[in-house]
């Protein structure tokens, strides 16, 4: 027998996570999601799960409310393991996904219904909850007629309509715009901290290092490849956070620190080419366009800018921001410290430079990339000087499985900006470029 | 931007011809050489129907064809939900599935029309076996891209709204109830409404078809049309014609646009559209009628109520004991159904090669003689076809007035079903020096070109403005125009509508090349004609030969030229 009071006594944990791993695929190819994930969240408490895109926050969230099986590791809900969904939790989606044939109500009684409650106690339920979050009158609308953020509202109702005791928030501000997702934020919290809600915990996934500051008790910081947690900070400013005091940026920053990391030594940043043993490295999704921003932006700041700062400014978020970073220090124009960027001299060179001399300073930086100087050389080394595309993509799977495909999009990008090698789109294959012969 | 809907069969970016496509090819083989055998013992003489050509009659006539259509429609609908579901659901099932459907679905339906009707007489009482012969024809030119159309909606409901049915535990049943059908209907909605007017061309066919002193045809409008022309009676004919438009465009107003209207709140898309919803007064007065109400209130919501708790999952403590035994019981059952189907597979495979290796050299060089000519008429209708329909597409695509004039026009007549109208062209052709070969390669025309023309008109309206614009700012010249813009971009959509044109063309060879018409039999060299002369004299080897022929054919066909022009479109023609 389950029921939801008596077997979990005060002090332990609501929920602990115990060397949980997810990987996908089979022996040759593995690609693992999460690795070694330990979690306790404790009764009472909004933790946040933070990191940038692809460390598995949202994995490790869904492994949580039971939606997919871990690898290995376990999971506990006071104490038990479940199997399956977790019936004291749910989820708040990122893309909110109601069902847009539904009304705001059916999309509310639907999960009543699920769980056998009879008509008129629905009713009355998703009436109150539908008021709770301030869409009454709404109650006939279809979701297509809502805002983005009244959209989110129901998905906040629906949640609450089967009383959770876990909450689970995934990215759930994300879609909104600016002004709503500020408006969403304060009523969940004024709802959450007024203990208005039958709920024991919340766990938000997030990239947004201000939006964890101003709303979790502690945050827990993921890095990626394969995702792990990098470390844990704990948020003990009172509420209502104000974004303007110095104690919350201090706390920005220092988070921000911790997401970005540092710029690790160069062997061990670049790792080894394809096929060689040793961990090779991933090619940053980054544009071209963007990093010549980002080192114009580095160069006017005078060589040295806070992350925190250089984001809001340039109004990227964290997902975009990191990547153009990762590869100013792939090709060795910036560095990262606690939480700042400083421009190498390099850097400074490349900013200043016309457009031509910009490609020769790539040019030459970016074939200490081993992906990159192994498509080169053997270009170069090829008789008839054309290579299939088919040809490396076979090669990078063993490296990178389903993203090789990105991965020699990326390369062949790097390549055609440094003139070093093109790609003949009708034909499939890839060439030197003449002026490197 | 909201991507246009292309007509035509949407599967082909999977491999070419592969193992499990030889496998089907075989299975096709074996389940005919399985009818054929049956077909031994169908009697030598049918006698058909009497029509009376009464105008007064017609109403009955048009009732009786309507329902033939309504009740393999039906079967189609089921077919594709449960099949569909399957497909998706299982991964094992897929695997032999999807295969199986992408063969089914571009296998010439009509060179089965004489091996199923032969097969059920044999079995049936006459007037039973023909009205389900013509109901298991339709039901097989319906049910496939209904049934890919389900299977693809399923498989890609986004995943965050799998996942919410998920963490608030639908069952299956209510998953399936306010995610699955729901996120399918438009699609289905549409491909039914192509489905349903491509019923119309196989249930005339079927209507219609006579051979030697085997009158298989059915009383309804096909057959009315028939008995008309062959008496010469052209105010029956016209009458006839009038009727079956009536009907076409009545189902349309209070069946089909109805639907449409009441479906579009299953658009998915979060954005309200500039297009103005689908309307239909029919719609807007059961939609405002009390009585409905009252049904639904009363009948409809009470009843899904009830289902809906109850396939509710049981509580968590409950056995999975019982639950066990069945899963077994089931399984064991579906083993030995299995084994059954395999065996008569085998037999029906050896049955097949033991018939054909007994037909004698000149049938099979018949059959060569006989696949070039049918090909080489199907080209020419496809020419044709394309001469027409693509300066007329991209007229009435570029110009709304034109459009709007033409439009309802152009979708009346395309309703109408060729094979109707072919013993009224028949009946003006017959005396003109290679008649029949015009009049067939005219009803291939007339059975296609619609699906050209409509793909043209989606494919010039799917052209981007801004295109459109730049070729206006670099003032290319007409011919400049056609050559950069309006062919690449309407090269897709031309694939996708010469490949379903391609398939009906080779359809319309069986009931084209071979004619019994007052009295006289007419015939032309070809496939088609082939299937029907094995048919009218019994020789079954014949017949099993040149229907496997027809379906290699095309199979082979689609799975080489048209894939590789379809992956060209997909890969280098698409405009994003």
């Amino acid at each position: 027998m389950m029921t939801t009071t008596t077997t979990a006594p005060a002090s332990t944990d609501l929920l602990t996570v115990h060397a949980v791993t997810k990987s996908y695929g089979t022996a040759d190819k593995v690609f693992t999601a999460v690795k070694d994930i330990d979690l306790r969240i404790a009764e009472g408490e909004f933790v946040c799960l933070l990191g940038p895109s692809g460390c598995g926050k949202s994995t490790l969230l869904r492994i949580i409310a039971g939606l997919m099986p871990a690898t290995s590791g376990e999971v506990l809900y006071c104490g038990r393991h479940i199997k399956g969904v977790n019936p004291y939790a749910t989820i708040v989606f990122q893309t909110f996904a109601l069902f847009p044939w539904l009304t705001v109500e059916q999309n509310v009684t639907v999960a009543l219904k699920a769980r056998s409650v009879d008509p008129p106690t629905r009713h009355a339920t998703a009436l109150r909850l539908i008021d709770t979050v301030g869409l009454d009158g709404f109650e006939k609308a279809y979701p297509r007629e809502l805002s983005g953020g009244m959209r989110q509202k129901v998905g906040f109702a629906r949640a609450m309509a089967v009383e959770p005791e876990l909450l689970c928030l995934d990215e759930p501000f994300s879609a909104l715009d600016v002004l709503s997702a500020e408006a969403l934020r304060g009523e969940l919290m004024e709802l959450w901290l007024g203990k208005k809600l039958p709920t024991r915990a919340i766990l938000m996934v997030t990239h947004n290092i201000e939006e964890a500051v101003l709303m979790a008790d502690r945050i827990v910081v993921m890095g990626k490849n394969p995702g792990h947690v990098v470390t844990e900070i704990a948020v003990e400013l009172h509420h209502p956070r104000v974004r303007k005091d110095t104690a919350f940026q201090a706390l920005v920053d220092r988070v921000y620190a911790a997401v970005a990391g540092h710029t690790p030594s160069e062997a061990e940043s670049l790792g080894t080419a394809p096929g060689q043993p040793g961990h090779t490295r991933r090619l940053p999704p980054a544009r071209i366009n963007a990093l010549s921003g980002l080192m114009e932006r580095l160069n006017e700041e005078g060589g040295r800018s806070d992350l925190y700062r250089l984001g809001a400014d340039l109004q990227l978020e964290l997902d975009d921001l990191l990547p153009v970073l990762e590869s100013a220090q792939i090709l060795g124009f910036a560095q990262v410290t606690e939480g700042d960027a400083v421009l190498t001299p390099l850097g400074k060179a490349f900013a200043e430079a016309t457009i031509l001399t910009r490609k020769q300073l790539v040019a030459g930086r970016i074939l200490r990339q081993p992906t990159i100087l192994w498509i080169f050389e053997t270009l170069r080394q090829d008789d008839n000087q054309r290579v299939a595309r088919s040809f490396f993509l076979d090669k990078l799977r063993a490296d990178f499985g389903d993203e090789a495909s990105n991965q020699l999009d990326l390369a062949i990008k790097w390549g055609r900006y440094a003139e070093l090698f093109d790609y003949d789109d009708d034909r499939d294959e890839l060439y030197p470029e003449p002026a490197q012969e | 931007m909201r991507r246009p809907f292309r007509f035509g069969p949407v599967s082909l970016s999977r491999p070419s011809i592969s193992a499990a496509d030889l496998v089907v090819v075989a299975g096709l083989g074996a389940v005919l050489a399985l009818a054929i055998r049956l077909a031994w013992r169908a009697p030598a003489v049918v006698a058909g129907p009497r029509i009376s050509l009464a105008v007064s009659a017609l109403p009955w006539y048009a009732l009786l064809s309507t329902s033939r259509m309504a009740a393999a429609y039906v079967l189609s609908l089921g077919f594709s939900l449960a099949y569909g579901y399957f497909a998706a659901r299982s991964q094992a099932a897929r695997k032999v599935l999807m295969p199986l459907l992408d063969i089914l679905q571009s296998v010439p339906i009509l060179s089965f029309l004489p091996v199923v009707l032969l097969g059920l007489s044999a079995l049936l009482p006459q007037g039973i076996a023909t009205e389900l012969a013509a109901i298991v024809l339709i039901f097989t030119s319906q049910a496939w891209n209904m049934t890919y159309s389900f299977y693809q909606s399923v498989t890609t409901v986004p995943q965050e709204m799998r996942e919410a049915a998920a963490i608030f535990r639908l069952s299956p049943w209510l998953r399936f109830r306010v995610l699955d059908l729901p996120f399918a209907a438009l699609g289905l909605i549409w491909n039914s409404m192509m489905s349903w007017a491509g019923g119309w061309f196989f249930l005339m066919a079927a209507e219609i078809f006579r051979v030697g002193s085997r009158d298989f045809r059915l009383a309804g409008l096909g057959a009315y049309l028939q008995t008309a022309a062959d008496a010469n009676d052209l105010k029956a004919v016209a009458a006839g014609v009038i009727t079956l438009i009536l009907t076409i465009v009545l189902l349309d107003q209070i069946l089909w646009r109805p639907v449409l209207a009441w479906a579009d709140k299953f658009k998915v898309e979060m954005v309200s559209s500039d297009a103005p919803p689908p309307r239909s007064w029919f719609y807007d007065v059961v939609h405002h009628s009390h009585l409905i109400g009252w049904l639904r209130r009363r009948c409809w919501l009470p009843v899904t109520e009830r289902l809906d708790l109850r396939a509710n999952l049981p509580a968590e403590s409950e056995g999975t004991k019982g639950r066990g035994l069945w899963r077994r019981l089931s399984l064991a059952v579906l083993a030995l159904l299995g084994f059954a189907a395999a065996a008569a597979l085998l037999f029906g495979f050896y049955r097949a090669v033991v018939t054909l290796a007994g037909l004698p050299a000149a049938g099979w060089a018949a059959l060569g003689t006989g696949v070039l000519a049918t090909f080489g008429r199907v080209v020419a209708s496809l020419v044709l076809a394309l001469l027409w329909t693509v300066p007329v597409g991209v007229a009435i695509g570029t110009n709304r007035r034109l459009a709007g004039v033409l439009q309802p026009v152009v979708q009346v007549v395309a309703s109408i079903p060729a094979t109707a109208l072919f013993p009224v062209l028949v009946l003006a052709l017959l005396r003109v020096p290679g008649g029949l070969n015009l009049a067939a390669v005219i009803l291939m025309l007339a059975g296609t070109q619609w699906y050209l023309l409509f793909n043209v008109i989606a494919g010039t309206a799917a052209i981007p403005q801004d295109l459109r614009d730049s070729a206006d700012l670099l003032r290319l010249s007409r011919w400049q125009r056609w050559k950069t813009l309006t062919l690449p971009a309407l090269f897709p959509f031309l694939v996708t509508g010469a490949i379903t044109a391609g398939g009906g063309a080779w359809n319309a060879s069986i009931v084209a090349e071979y004619v019994t018409f007052g009295g006289e039999t007419h015939s032309t060299v070809g496939i088609g004609s082939l299937i029907a002369q094995a048919t009218a004299a019994s020789d079954y080897r014949l017949l099993l030969a040149s229907t496997l022929t027809m379906v290699l054919a095309v199979v082979g066909i689609n799975r080489t030229w048209w894939r590789w022009l379809y992956l060209q479109a997909e890969v280098r023609f698409k405009l994003e």
